[in-house]
């Protein structure tokens, strides 16, 4: 059961190149990144893509195809019709370093911008008790394998390469999030999230949510909790009153 | 062409889960520390890892502790186990794991709010701290935000993010170096990304670079696992032990072919899958080894009951450990009662109610949905036995994770000796995090303990440039090819179960392959050029698979990973032997010794009953033991 | 900041710093447009009908008001029209009842999280479709003025509390026949039933309602009983745009339906 497919595929060093015509065998059951592994090793050894596990699980193998972003690894063969020219070519947000391969450095310097885990200075590792209904939110969280699609998809640096200093970006406001709401966490991170992170930039369209390979539902379940809870202390007087009479931290 | 130079205290090749927690160790003692790794950072092998971390805290049963584990890990290992490892391993791992939890992690709760843990097999208590079926991907995160969060902590005193750890992601290391009198000086190697040529001099480097799976066809690794380090170890004169166990899991995906060898988590048998033939039976009550019939269920009845109550019940045979259940899946296979895609059925769907399967198997279903069409919380998944791990790897004292080079260290899948001939599931994670802390403070102690820096010999790293660079200077065969045929011949050769004959054959193969491989060349420039970097991995895969092939052939018996047709029976007189393997520099010939495996500490020993060590030890060593317990 | 953006891979060559030189706007192959294109035509039609509403005068027949203009405040308001009989606007307000009252649930409606969604992609094109590359040369998101004031949503959240419970009201009142006694039941009365019911789903389920009722909180463990209705709300809200679509089109419906058999065009059939 095995056919000729026609791919065509970004070619070049450093952001200049073209589209390069391969035709190519496709046997059953076959994913994106086998072709572009078998034309490695029949017809372009030194064409680049990253890859790891091939099991949708280190997120290494991010690419678009048909203009989409997608694991090369967990897009099947199957999805496309035997006579589909299929167009495979490297994240657009990111700078090109050779074919398919891009720099994601932007991810790892943003990574490296929000503060990490901040647990109270008294308890010591082994006392941590959390309950399961606790941990849910931000495991889920916590499920990102990094491939840097949602970061790739979200038009708030793709369409605008001028914003990428302001905002974080999907993954990492999502990880603002995720220890927001850490049962043990005790920064501060509503504020900064909206002054210094970008949460602002977000408009909720969601594209971030429809490409993530986890399926984690970073719109609904991080971005707008985020953003009420950045309601909650910036732009609701009520709680803000609330808050000055009780002495009470609303959001803990 | 320039060589981009670096200096640092300690590097660290492999940014898994033992070379980041190395990472740490040596930053947290004062170190300046690189982590030199081949992926991305936050890629590495570990992040795949799914069923859990072994330590024995006790949270599920209390009747967990330290002995239970180390008695597990040795039962596991056939005796073959470095103990003193094994007792370090058993006794350290709960505070790693509660470490994580400091650090960030966010592991599956029990009632009570503490860390939940599951069944695997070989644990005689529920021991596993998990993540739903991606524990490997929470503690690699975890560990690279606590490297991000020291980085932090470095950019608020000295303004810098890499004053004290830097990660060169996406860079090979291609030797290490040492100075004239024989100590490590550095490491060489290229960034993949832009082919430029690094040299990084530090005294001390760890070795974290994890397995060789990409040796064999069918294995559940990725393309990292060339076996760099043990390469890496044996050209820089250290001892590899152990070398012919490699671990096949039994249960890997078989269709569709292009995934074949992926992993299916040992979870899903801990929660309660079971295997079958063509033929609807539950086949493993036909392969309890005699050494294990005490403790695995004899009815399908009573192996049920196990699941809801442990003390009152003995477990499924299912939960033997790996190397049963692959051969007896590879026997089914054989006597032709398999599957139709060539594997044997796993199947849960008639076990558990579906939205508890996606609740505990999430990726597990995600991944058979996506990959094979296939929803596992409805029919049944069609398994076999794939490469999964490496028992074997750098001989290293236990203690400090020294290898026998000045300066070499190693930590996590490449070092050797601690899993015997067979790894329990869940004893690699604990194992990082265990033996990396540990690499990393053995490097720091013996920084201190170094009256100068080891210097770089020049034309050490004129030869390991040119090395490096023939590839690209000549027009050869395509790597790719002599990859595959490396694969093929070590997957049908140096298999599952092995014999005399075939090894042989498979030691001409190798040897036959090397000759190629000095004439492989790379089209295309030095940047991000995978024909290039395959061409400089053959003579990792290459020496690696001598190695194993070597030491196959002397091992005359059948133990844990390692199944001789030819000699069936496992032998108390083998079980005190080591193979050890060392190389020549420029790696032409690889050999192998025996070496006495040192006895067990009284202590240590005692633990045991008389009648499952004797099963095990020879008359000698047992009437050692009748005299320890005598004196105890 | 600038230096840092380097570090975790140096050595780079000058070329690096460049996106893939492709031209083409988007090379989706699928009809990524549909849907943006569907969006646009339902939320227009559903406002040129809303802003015809607001000055129908004919929005109330007994038993029955028309949604979109209730409750009725105004003392020009016919008793029956108004909530328990009070009007407490009295008569100065010059416009038709329905301006005062819609804008409640049109804010509530403009800034849903859903609704911002699907406007900012089919009217504003901000992205039209995910990796569609947008027309604006600039973009600033909700971080400064206008946009910044969607973060109000909470408030018309608890207005459009009041506004499900007014209609819920008049779906009860709409079981009273025209004389007023207890006992009735038409074809109106089924479609006000049904459309408070949606609107009411629809409004529990916002994202502010959800963040209120407990995903403010960090410790889901110490507020049993609010996490219980977490748990409620954030299943009706994973169907909130569902609802924010069926919701609309049943009040647009039963509103019409009132004004028709208010205009005498339909008769409505009586039960009992
Ligand atoms: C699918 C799967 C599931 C598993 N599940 C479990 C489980 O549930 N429980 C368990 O305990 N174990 C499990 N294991 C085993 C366990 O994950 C591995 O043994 C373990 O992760 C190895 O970790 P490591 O730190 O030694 O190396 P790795 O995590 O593999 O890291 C190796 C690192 O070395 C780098 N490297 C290699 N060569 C070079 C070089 N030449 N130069 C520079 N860098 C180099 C690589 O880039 C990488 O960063 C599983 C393994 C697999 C494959
Ligand atoms: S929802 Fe927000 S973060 Fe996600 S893609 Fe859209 S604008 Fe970006
Ligand atoms: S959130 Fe999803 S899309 Fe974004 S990086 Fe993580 S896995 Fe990828
Ligand atoms: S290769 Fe790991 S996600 Fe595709
Ligand atoms: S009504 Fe849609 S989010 Fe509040």
């Amino acid at each position: 059961m095995s056919y000729k497919a026609k791919f065509r595929i970004w070619r070049g060093e450093g952001g200049e190149g073209r589209l390069e015509d391969f035709t190519v065998e496709v046997n059953e059951g076959e994913v994106v990144l086998d072709i572009i592994h078998r034309l490695q090793a029949t017809q372009a050894p030194d064409l680049a893509v990253r890859w790891n596990c091939k099991a949708g699980k280190c997120g290494s193998c991010s690419m678009e195809i048909n203009g989409k972003p997608k694991l090369g690894c967990m897009t099947r063969m199957s999805t496309f019709g035997e006579d589909e020219v299929i167009t495979v070519t490297p994240m657009r947000t990111f700078p090109v370093i050779k074919d398919l391969v891009t720099d994601v450095s932007f991810n790892y310097q943003k990574a490296r911008e929000i503060p990490s885990f901040t647990p109270p200075s008294d308890v010591r590792p082994g006392e941590y008790r959390m309950k399961q209904i606790d941990v849910e939110r931000s495991q889920e969280f916590r499920k990102c394998i990094e491939c840097f699609m949602c970061n790739n998809v979200c038009h708030v640096i793709r369409d605008h390469d001028e914003n990428k200093q302001a905002f974080a970006g999907p993954r990492f406001l999502m990880q603002i999030a995720e220890l927001d709401m850490h049962p043990y966490d005790v920064a501060d991170r509503q504020d900064s999230a909206q002054d210094e992170h970008g949460l602002g930039y977000c408009n909720i369209t969601k594209c971030c949510t429809e490409v993530c390979p986890e399926h984690i539902k970073i719109t609904d379940n991080a971005l707008i909790p985020m953003k009420e809870r950045v309601v909650d202390r910036r732009y609701d007087p009520l709680v803000w009153l609330g808050n000055k009479i009780f002495k009470r931290s609303a959001a803990k | 062409m320039d060589i981009e130079r670096h200096e640092f205290d300690v590097v660290v090749i492999g940014a898994g889960g033992a070379g980041l927690r190395a990472a740490i160790e040596a930053r947290q003692q004062g170190k300046k520390t690189a982590i030199v790794c081949k992926s991305l950072f936050g890629k590495a092998h570990t992040v795949m890892a799914e069923g859990g971390a072994a330590a024995a805290m006790g949270n599920v049963n209390p009747a967990d502790n330290w002995q239970v584990h180390f008695r597990d890990t040795m039962r596991g290992g056939k005796f073959l186990n470095n103990w003193r490892m094994a007792e370090l391993h058993a006794k350290e791992a709960p505070d790693r794991v509660w470490e994580l939890e400091a650090w960030g992690a966010l592991f599956d709760r029990t009632k009570d709010g503490k860390i939940s843990q599951r069944n695997f097999g070989g644990h005689e208590y529920p021991r596993l701290a998990h993540v739903g079926d991606r524990t490997g991907l929470e503690m690699i995160r975890t560990l690279q935000q606590r490297v991000v969060a020291l980085q932090q902590e470095d950019y608020a005193v000295h303004g810098d993010y890499e004053a004290y750890i830097k990660v060169f992601a996406e860079c090979t290391v291609t030797r290490l170096l040492k100075d004239d009198a024989g100590a490590i000086a550095g490491t060489f190697g290229y960034r993949r990304e832009t082919g430029r040529l690094m040299l990084i001099e530090a005294p001390a480097v760890v070795l974290a670079t994890g397995g060789i799976g990409k040796s064999y066809v069918v294995t559940s690794n990725s393309w990292e696992y060339t076996g760099d380090g043990h390469a890496l170890a044996l050209l820089a004169g250290a001892r590899l032990i152990n070398m012919e166990f490699i671990q096949f899991h039994p249960t890997g995906m078989v269709w569709p072919p292009s995934v074949r060898g992926i992993l299916v988590t040992e979870s899903v048998r801990g929660d309660g899958g079971v295997l079958r033939n063509s033929e609807g039976k539950r086949f493993m009550f036909d392969y309890i080894p005699e050494v294990f019939k005490d403790k695995y269920a004899t009815t399908e009845e009573e192996a049920d009951r196990w699941y809801t109550d442990q003390a009152g019940n003995r477990r499924p045979p299912e939960l033997l450990p790996r190397d049963e259940v692959a051969r007896a899946i590879n026997s089914e296979v054989k006597a032709g009662r398999g599957s139709p895609q060539g594997g044997v059925f796993l199947d849960v769907s008639s076990r558990l109610p579906a939205e508890e399967i996606r609740r505990r198997l999430p990726s597990m279903h995600h991944q058979f949905k996506e990959l094979a069409d296939v929803d596992i919380t409805a029919e049944p998944m069609q398994v076999g036995p794939t490469c999964h791990y490496v028992m074997g790897g750098v001989e290293v004292d236990a203690d400090t994770a020294a290898a026998s080079v000045p300066g070499l260290f190693a930590a996590g899948e490449v070092s050797g000796g601690m899993h015997g001939s067979n790894r329990l599931g869940g004893n690699s994670l604990s194992d990082l995090l265990v033996f990396g802390r540990r690499a990393g403070a053995g490097a720091a102690a013996y920084i201190d303990g170094l009256e100068r820096r080891p210097a770089v010999p020049d034309d050490a790293v004129a030869e390991a440039q040119a090395e490096v660079l023939a590839p690209l200077e000549r027009p050869g065969e395509n790597p790719y090819e002599v990859h595959h045929e490396l694969q093929r011949t070590m997957n049908e050769l140096v298999g599952i179960i092995r014999r005399a004959g075939e090894m042989a054959e498979a030691l001409e193969a190798v040897e036959k392959l090397r000759e190629r491989a000095k004439g492989v060349g790379a089209a295309g420039s030095r940047i991000y050029n995978p024909g290039w970097h395959l061409c400089l991995d053959l003579r990792n895969m290459l020496l690696v698979s001598e190695c194993v092939a070597r030491a196959a052939l002397a091992r005359q018996e059948s133990r844990g990973g390692h199944t001789r047709d030819d000699y069936p029976d496992m032998t108390a007189d083998w079980r005190r032997r080591l193979l050890v393997c060392t190389a020549a520099p420029d790696g032409t010939s690889v050999n192998v010794q025996e070496q006495v495996q040192p006895s067990m500490r009284a202590d240590l020993i005692t633990l045991f009953e008389r009648g499952e060590l004797s099963k095990y030890l020879t008359d000698e060593e047992m009437a050692e033991y009748d005299l320890a317990v005598k004196e105890s | 900041m600038e230096r840092s953006l380097m570090t975790q891979t140096t050595a780079e060559s000058p070329a690096r710093r460049q996106r893939a030189q492709l031209k083409a706007r988007t090379l989706r192959t699928d009809r990524w447009w549909l849907a943006p294109v569907l969006t646009f035509a339902a939320l227009a039609s559903f406002l040129v009908y809303g802003f015809w509403a607001m000055f129908d005068p004919s929005y109330y027949i007994a038993p029955y008001v028309a949604p979109f203009s209730a409750p009725c405040l105004l003392e020009v308001c016919p008793e029956g029209a108004r909530v328990f009989g009070f009007a407490p606007i009295g008569d100065w307000f010059p416009l038709p009842p329905g301006v005062l009252v819609l804008g409640l649930p049109g804010g509530f409606r403009l800034t849903c999280y859903y609704y911002r969604k699907s406007y900012y992609r089919s009217f504003w094109l901000s992205p039209p479709a995910c990796s569609v590359a947008e027309p604006h040369g600039k973009y600033t998101g909700e971080t400064r003025l206008p946009l910044i004031l969607q973060n109000v949503h909470r408030y018309f959240f608890y207005g459009s509390v009041l506004i499900s419970a007014v209609l819920t009201y008049e779906a009860i009142v709409a079981f009273r026949n025209t004389d007023g006694e207890w006992g009735h039941m038409g074809v109106g009365t089924v479609i006000l039933a049904v459309n408070a019911v949606l609107i009411s789903a629809y409004t529990l389920s916002c994202h502010s309602c959800r963040h209120i009722v407990a995903g403010r909180l960090n410790h889901f463990s110490r507020h049993p009983l609010r996490y219980r209705f977490w748990g409620l709300v954030s299943k009706l809200n994973a169907r909130h745009m569902l609802l924010a679509w069926v919701s609309m089109y049943t009040v647009l419906f039963a509103d019409l339906y009132v004004r028709l058999v208010a205009k005498g065009i339909v008769t409505d059939i009586t039960f009992f």
